[in-house]
């Protein structure tokens, strides 16, 4: 019976080593200085998206929390990464909504579906600006079905709809899916880290990137934080 | 001993002409030094005709940075993104070598990009067969398959209206404004893929000319919005629009060049002008208020 017994756990162990040594990096993006306030944004010339809004929106591009907090960071594992060539078979979502686009920061691994949705009564095309990925640009009125495509190469995208200039957002296309983008409090966590050496990366729209290395040794949480300069301007 | 001499002086001669000769052939001859080693012949010749006519303003990298570059509006194409605005193929493919060609033949409307009609054709496709080496994309992707274009349905009123129709309802007139003269109220605010201002097409420029950016024919005005213009805010229609609303919207364009003679015009003309669309148009959107209209029209007099 005990013999049996050890041969699950042995079983278990060689099936999923991950089970039991499961590492997590976690912690907390924050910025110093003084970022530029976030700019009012009109959509006079679109009705049926201003409505929507109840308080007038303003940019996207730094969204700070209280104690310096800095969210739509994009954090993940950028060499030692467990997982490349793991394509997940979910599609991602992007959504187009009151002339803003959900999320503002919408990360994917190469080969992944990307589904584009247009939820406004207005036509909207669909132009993320890639250059190391084919650059497309579609047309998606109302009540049309959703754009469905996917990115080969790693890439961090600008996507712009050329008929609504303020709309702005960023597709992270990335060779894992250990990844996560930092909340209103800055906070990120990347979990199920089987033991090795990381180099973690945050990815800010306007700040760039900063990188940091962390080996995991077992069923361990190791935090990292990442401060990145604000930009007065 | 001196009839010898004469042979080998006249041996030398003749290699040093047929030298020249194949220099010329390999499209090297401008002066420029020789290409960097693992050209085809077509590439070698095509980097030749590049230094000699496409280098000034596309610039030695390609990348459209050339030393005319500044003074040109729109900025030359930057052949390094591999980004094609005409092109039969769909928005985000790179574009068959044919297409590529036409550009090089027609030139580009409202650019500074001249026609290259006067090179022969082995020169434009050396040229195109050149350009291709300035993009790793042609090593690692294949062009996209032409869109079909089916044949055009007749040109009646009624497409013409269901045309008027799809260009409020695809709200193409954000961009080119409702007479289709490129002031929509989105016009100002465009920039292309390199953030640089573009204005939207004035259709209503054209007189007898009927020249758009990537062509001139009908099933060229299909193939603009079916494929999209890439690099530029013009985006593809091709998954939105079926092939015969297609053509309704091409034969409504085409009255917006309001200066040209087509069938389109005298079509609309025939009907009553374009007052009689956007009596249409306002009919089914302001029901009752053209009622209310009405009545006190009828009361007054």
């Amino acid at each position: 019976m005990r013999t049996k017994q050890m041969l699950v756990a042995l079983l278990t162990l060689l099936v999923c080593p991950c089970l039991l040594f499961a590492g997590t990096v976690s912690g907390k993006v924050s910025y110093t200085g003084t970022p530029a306030k976030p700019k009012p944004i009109d959509m006079s010339k679109e009705p049926s998206c201003a409505k929507q809004h109840a308080t007038p929106i303003t940019t996207e591009t730094v969204v700070a929390g209280a104690n310096n907090a800095l969210a739509n960071v994009v954090v993940y594992i950028s060499a030692g990464a467990p997982d490349e060539g793991q394509v997940p078979q979910q599609a991602v979502t992007f959504e187009q909504k009151g002339c803003q686009y959900i999320p503002h920061v919408l990360v994917m691994h190469t080969g992944q579906e990307l589904k584009v949705l247009n939820s406004d009564q207005t036509s909207h095309n669909i132009h993320p600006l890639a250059k190391t990925n084919r650059e497309w640009n579609k047309s998606q009125p109302p009540g049309t079905p959703p754009i469905s495509e996917k990115y080969d190469k790693e890439e961090f995208i600008t996507v712009k709809c050329n008929v609504h200039p303020w709309m702005r957002g960023y597709f992270a296309v990335l060779k894992t899916s250990h990844y996560d983008v930092s909340k209103d409090d800055g906070g990120f966590k990347l979990p199920n880290l089987p033991p090795g050496k990381y180099t973690i990366t945050a990815w800010h729209e306007d700040y760039g990137t900063q990188t940091s290395d962390v080996t995991i040794t077992g069923n361990e949480t190791k935090d990292v934080t990442f401060t990145f300069k604000a930009k007065a301007y | 001993m001196m009839k010898r001499r004469m042979i080998c002086l006249s041996i030398l001669l003749i290699a040093a002409t047929a030298g020249s000769a194949l220099a010329q052939n390999a499209g090297v001859s401008s002066g420029y030094p020789t290409p960097k080693n693992g050209f085809s012949p077509a590439e070698q010749r095509g980097h030749g005709l590049y230094l000699r006519y496409c280098v000034l303003c596309h610039g030695v990298f390609g990348d459209g940075n050339g030393d005319n570059a500044p003074f040109l509006d729109p900025r030359p194409r930057d052949f390094t993104a591999a980004t094609f605005k005409c092109r039969s193929t769909p928005t985000g493919t790179l574009p068959l070598d044919s297409d590529l060609i036409g550009t090089l033949v027609r030139g580009v409307q409202a650019t500074n990009m001249p026609s290259w009609r006067p090179l022969t054709d082995e020169n434009r496709q050396d040229l195109v067969a050149y350009i291709k080496t300035f993009s790793e994309r042609w090593k690692t992707e294949k062009p996209g398959d032409a869109i079909k274009i089916p044949p055009e349905t007749p040109v009646s009123i009624e497409s013409i209206r269901r045309g008027h129709e799809l260009f409020q309802k695809m709200e193409c007139w954000k961009c080119h404004g409702q007479q289709g003269r490129g002031d929509g109220p989105s016009a100002s605010t465009l920039t292309d893929s390199k953030d640089q201002p573009i204005r939207p097409y004035n259709f209503a420029m054209a007189r007898n000319d009927s020249r758009f950016k990537c062509g001139s024919e009908n099933q060229d005005l299909y193939r603009i919005f079916m494929t999209g213009v890439d690099g530029t805010p013009m985006p593809s229609f091709a998954d939105v629009m079926q092939p015969n609303d297609a053509w309704d919207l091409v034969h409504y364009l085409r009255t917006l060049q309001t200066e040209r003679r087509s069938k389109e015009n005298e079509v609309l003309k025939a009907a009553g002008g374009a007052a009689t669309l956007k009596s249409s148009e306002n009919k089914s959107e302001n029901n009752s208020a053209a009622d209310s209209n009405g009545k006190t029209h009828s009361g007054g007099h």
